[in-house]
């Protein structure tokens, strides 16, 4: 595994990390059910797919992190050739619509994966 | 008519036209047109979803608009007599439960009216007792999906409505009888597509993947639309998508990438009966902007479920929008808030503790909650949503405005502007919201007859019922 997940910030100088977002032409997120978040990276090139998955950029490691979560709450990261994507499907916070709702359709929980960096 | 029994005569093509991908959410009426220019063999359509949350299966109302559900069908209902083709509509009224089936049903009377139209049409309610479920249960036949509570005779009894949604298999039924109008209550998405081209002798899993893009309509095009129309042809060994309007196409990649939305697994899509298998799908570019699917297959599982969507009612919900821009109240609103909450909690003579008080602060953690990542960065402002939700309306009523008028005048610490902590953009500053639901169920059960739904058939002649 690469040791972008566990540097964060690069140090001066030696910043050759990429951004998810040059190889990523779609981040979102969308409920599967009321009951589960599922976040999907569609990537620009089969290339880029290819790439991602062979350093398995997106891991459970990263996603625990990024959304606070045990990875007991990860249902699953599915490589999708076809469509040159990721999924990523998690727990949801609380069923949807439930007290302390913040998101009904789960549609703006993407911004953590906007922030992911992997090696150059 | 509609050639029904046919089967001998079972053409090499099934043409099928998606208006729109949710009823009421509408569509160029040139497209439309299009579409039958192309002699579809069906128009279908999708009207429901869960996504809008619990509320509207709860209060038995529709999250679309009643005068555009209308529009929509009129063009539907008129254009399919004409063509003697089978109109199917599944998930009536968005949650599909009897109040919505009844909404739904009382425009299709209209519009039979209204334009004078004859067809025979099969009316299928989703809704299921209680009891059965509760049998069910207790065999041991009703499991969780996903992440979901194990649910308790409880959560079956406490439900306002239940319903089931239906496979092909009811449909199918419904055509047997000669409707050539279904009206379907909860519907698995695909059915309403695929249901007919299954019962003629095509592929299922052709028919089911097929289904499950076209419920979207143009969404899997690019750009993709939810208010456009387009056509899926089903051959013996592929089906072909394709666009009715030039300002957009179908790409592989478009095609593709449709099958990730909303689900947790793209190669795996489960449903009544079984599960539509993408392991071997591929997706070609034809000219015109169309796409060829092949090698989708469909699996049978061990046991045939249907899955179960209930909800209950938690309460009354009472809110109060309102904003700040003072930086020192910003700075301190962390510590602010559990202060009002406890001030008001202390005010109240019977505080329920079944009463909750929430406050919803965008511009800091509005939109994830605990998960947000920035957890200290605040905006310059913020708004606040005070959000009271009890086991009466009035008790909502109460803790909302106490819990505003509290917070506007309350003198936190270093409070410089003194005279009012909120700028509300509305008079009135609090909205009753009324009931409040949640999801009791959101389960599988096994079921021993797909066919388990009634089905009433009513002829219409000239605009006019008989049953």
């Amino acid at each position: 595994m690469s040791k972008t997940t566990k540097k964060r910030i690069p140090v001066a100088g030696h910043g050759h990390k990429r951004s998810i977002m040059e190889v990523a032409r779609v981040i979102r997120s969308k409920n599967s059910g009321p009951y589960e978040l599922t976040l999907d990276i569609i990537f620009r090139s089969c290339e880029d797919y290819e790439m991602c998955k062979s350093r398995a950029i997106v891991n459970p490691a990263l996603i625990s992190k990024l959304y606070k979560i045990p990875e007991s709450d990860i249902l699953g990261i599915i490589w999708f050739e076809p469509a040159h994507a990721v999924k990523i499907t998690i727990r949801r916070w609380i069923a949807s619509g439930d007290p302390g709702e913040t998101d009904i359709y789960g549609a703006q929980q993407h911004a953590p994966l906007l922030g992911i960096e992997f090696d150059a | 008519m509609q050639n029904e029994g046919n089967d001998d005569e079972m053409s090499k093509e099934f043409r099928v036209l998606s208006p729109t991908a949710i009823l009421g959410y509408g569509f160029p009426e040139a497209s439309f047109r299009r579409g039958m220019e192309r002699k579809p063999h069906l128009i279908g359509v999708d009207a429901g979803s869960t996504d809008p949350g619990p509320y509207y299966l709860g209060a038995g109302k529709s999250f679309t608009n009643r005068a555009f559900v209308k529009r929509d069908l009129t063009y539907m209902l008129t254009a399919g007599v004409e063509a003697g083709i089978p109109v199917v509509i599944g998930s009536a009224g968005g949650s599909g439960a009897k109040p919505h089936l009844d909404w739904c049903h009382e425009i299709i009377r209209e519009i039979a009216k209204e334009n004078s139209l004859s067809f025979k049409m099969a009316v299928i309610p989703a809704d299921i007792d209680k009891k059965i479920v509760l049998e069910a249960m207790a065999k041991g036949r009703v499991k969780p999906l996903s992440f979901v509570p194990e649910a308790t005779a409880k959560d079956v009894e406490e439900s306002v409505h239940i319903v089931v949604q239906m496979g092909c298999e009811p449909i199918m039924k419904a055509l047997d009888m000669g409707a050539q109008v279904v009206l379907a209550g909860r519907c698995y998405d695909p059915a309403c597509f695929a249901a007919v081209p299954i019962r003629q002798g095509f592929d299922t899993g052709l028919a089911m993947h097929m289904g499950k893009i076209l419920e979207c309509a143009a969404i899997a095009a690019s750009p993709g639309s939810g208010a456009d129309c387009v056509l899926g042809t089903l051959t013996e060994n592929s089906f072909i998508l394709e666009p009715l309007s030039d300002k957009r196409v179908f790409t592989p990649m478009s095609t593709a990438a449709h099958t990730l939305y909303e689900k947790s697994d793209p190669y795996h899509l489960p449903g009544p009966g079984g599960a539509i298998d993408l392991t071997d799908a591929s997706f070609t570019e034809l000219p015109g902007g169309r796409v060829e699917v092949k090698g989708s297959r469909y699996e049978k599982t061990k046991g045939y479920f249907l899955k179960l969507e209930g909800v209950r009612r938690i309460g009354y919900r009472t809110i109060s929008i309102a904003g700040t821009r003072d930086p020192i109240m910003i700075s301190k609103i962390d510590t602010i808030l559990p202060q009002v909450e406890a001030q008001v909690r202390g005010m109240m003579k019977n505080p329920s503790p079944n009463d909750k008080l929430m406050f919803h602060v965008y511009g800091k953690n509005g939109v994830m909650g605990a998960m947000e990542p920035l957890g200290n960065a605040v905006s310059h402002e913020l708004c606040i949503i005070i959000e009271a939700l009890c086991t009466t309306q009035d008790a909502a009523d109460t803790l909302c405005s106490v819990t505003r008028s509290t917070l506007l005048h309350y003198g936190y610490e270093g409070r410089i502007a003194t005279a009012g902590n909120l700028a509300f953009p509305f008079s009135p500053s609090d909205v009753q919201m009324g009931a409040t639901y949640t999801f009791s169920l959101y389960h599988l059960m096994e079921v021993a007859d797909p066919c388990m739904f009634p089905i009433n058939i009513e002829q219409y002649t000239n605009g006019e019922v008989r049953k």
